[in-house]
């Protein structure tokens, strides 16, 4: 996946301060052409203002960013060509119709002559919005605004989506049409999407940048940061194999022995005799194979072994709130 | 420069599609009629004089409440939806924005003087008319539209809110208008001060049939100059 020869973005040490706040701070990355990358954080953890500099809405404080090499502050106008964009909100002129709306953005980018109709028609195809081409932007739901937003995005074809927040305010069944455009997109552009609902980036995101408090706190695929590597956790619920009641701490021990494992928690057992845990394990090192062992030395059943996924609502709030967020 | 026009065009058709143009052409042509041809009528000459010439209460005084009307959504506007976020982020260049939507202003004002040509034309038909004058003071009026607009810009992009645009343009405006009448209520070595820095002098001096460069450039100076620090108000914006 990584693919240092061309990033299509790069953020090398951004940071925007708004006054005395310090809304980014220090926050580094590339994103390879292709990807689908996406940014995830609290409200004001400063998604916006990073996608703001990525933009070239906002100037970074210090640091710079890069698209395709340009960066954005130097030449804001050949790096702008460059990226399609949909701010927070989808701002858009309400009192223009649909179609006038396109065509003036056309105008702005430059999309000129035949190729303007056959593209206009495909986009508008594409974001379902034929029906809507006559009517006024501020008569429709916000549903098909967010689409018009996404059309205004596409229009000059360019290799790079930065979508703020593009499902927020959406019923569920919108977000489903949502998520599947930008996942059609994804297959022949690069999206950097902002969000803070976390179904929405594991199912479209071939990556997760974390930013909290400012600061980029993770940036790894999903899998990675939901724990199928690495960060395992463990349930298991024993009995004993003779009747004799089991003593909790013998049993603890023994599984506090096995290789990987950090942490173990009691938790409620599958009825009388029977008892519950929860482990932790770090590192690669699978523990379900050491626990086994574990139980046939220790004289003990296994009822149950089973890993579980850490959601990634878990490591959200871990990465989130672990950092001195007890006032967040 | 298609880019500048697109905007342009999108900012007219805003202004024809809702009521403002048609308040501000209906307004100016009945007071500014008004206004004029009850001078006229008194004078008992053929002379446009009194429709160009500033005054407590004249044609060009009107101009001063009607340029912060068209002016204030300008910027002001896009700033409170966030549509500014979009159209900064398009490959334009902030000065671009301005030039845009000053031309598009530019045009409701030349739209609502074209309108005022029927006064000139009547006038010539009762009685002889020197089109000199009349020639010399239509450039002034543009001149002179031009510089309130670019004040009235410049203040649409210092706040989100048009009413503050409006207030703040129009005192702006009325100060630069009115203050070449407080000359004569000011020690007499800043009289020559406070008559040049008026809008209205100039105005007068063209509406008197003469084009005088020293005018011509004072409202050039002061229309970019409003530009340039309107751009640099937008600028600062998404600094």
């Amino acid at each position: 996946m990584e693919n240092d020869s061309a990033p299509i973005v790069e953020a090398r040490s951004l940071r925007k301060d708004y006054g005395p706040t310090r809304a980014v701070e220090d926050i580094s990355f590339k994103v390879s052409r292709g990807e689908v990358v996406g940014f995830l954080g609290p409200n004001g953890a400063g998604k916006s203002t990073t996608m703001k500099m990525l933009t070239g809405y906002l100037r970074p404080t210090s640091g710079s960013a890069l698209v395709a090499g340009i960066d954005v502050a130097q030449d804001p106008l050949a790096a702008k060509r460059l990226i399609g964009y949909l701010p927070e909100n989808a701002p858009l002129y309400d009192e223009m119709m649909v179609v006038d709306f396109l065509n003036f953005v056309a105008d702005m980018r430059g999309v000129n002559g035949p190729e303007r109709q056959k593209r206009l028609r495909e986009i508008g195809g594409r974001c379902g919005l034929m029906d809507v081409l006559g009517k006024n932007i501020g008569q429709l739901s916000k549903g098909y605004r967010q689409r018009v937003g996404l059309a205004q995005a596409m229009v000059h074809d360019p290799d790079l989506l930065i979508l703020d927040e593009p499902t927020s305010g959406l019923d569920p069944n919108q977000i489903v049409e949502i998520r599947e455009l930008i996942k059609e997109l994804g297959r022949e552009k690069t999206v950097i999407l902002s969000t803070h609902i976390l179904p929405e980036v594991q199912a479209s995101c071939g990556r997760i940048i974390i930013i909290n408090k400012g600061k980029l706190v993770a940036d790894d695929t999903p899998e990675v940061l939901t724990g199928a590597e690495g960060r395992a956790v463990v349930r298991l619920v024993v009995k004993a194999s003779n009747g004799t009641p089991l003593s909790e701490s013998d049993v603890r021990g023994a599984l506090t022995s096995v290789p990987g494992v950090v942490a173990v928690e009691r938790t409620d057992g599958e009825g009388d005799g029977t008892l519950g845990f929860r482990i932790r394990a770090a590192g690669a090192l699978d523990p379900r194979e050491g626990i086994f062992r574990a139980a046939m030395q220790g004289n003990f059943v296994l009822l149950d072994l089973h890993r579980e996924r850490v959601s990634l609502e878990d490591t959200f709030r871990q990465l989130t709130l672990g950092q001195g967020g007890s006032h967040a | 420069m298609r880019k500048v026009l697109a905007i342009t065009q999108r900012e007219l058709r805003g202004y024809f599609d809702s009521p403002v143009a048609y308040i501000v052409l209906v307004t100016f042509l009945l007071v500014a009629g008004w206004m004029y041809f009850s001078a006229l009528f008194l004078m008992g000459r053929a002379d446009m004089r009194p429709f160009f010439a500033p005054s407590i209460f004249s044609p060009s005084m009107l101009l001063v409440v009607l340029v912060p009307a068209i002016t204030m959504r300008l910027i002001a506007e896009e700033r409170k939806t966030g549509t500014i976020e979009l159209l900064t982020t398009m490959p334009i260049r902030d000065g671009e924005v301005i030039v845009g939507k000053f031309l598009a202003a530019m045009g409701l004002i030349g739209a609502a003087l074209l309108l005022t040509f029927a006064y000139p034309l009547t006038v010539a038909s009762l009685g002889p008319l020197d089109w000199g004058p009349v020639i010399s003071g239509y450039l002034g009026f543009i001149l002179f539209a031009a510089s309130l607009l670019s004040i009235g810009i410049l203040c649409s992009t210092l706040t989100t809110n048009q009413i503050v645009a409006f207030i703040v343009s129009f005192l702006v405006c009325a100060a630069l208008y009115y203050v070449y009448w407080l000359q004569f209520f000011v020690p007499s070595f800043l009289a020559p001060l406070f008559e040049f820095v008026s809008v209205s002098f100039h105005l007068d001096n063209m509406a008197r049939g003469v084009v005088d460069s020293r005018d011509v450039l004072f409202y050039l100076s002061l229309t970019i100059g409003g530009l340039l620090l309107a751009v640099r108000s937008l600028q600062a914006q998404h600094a």
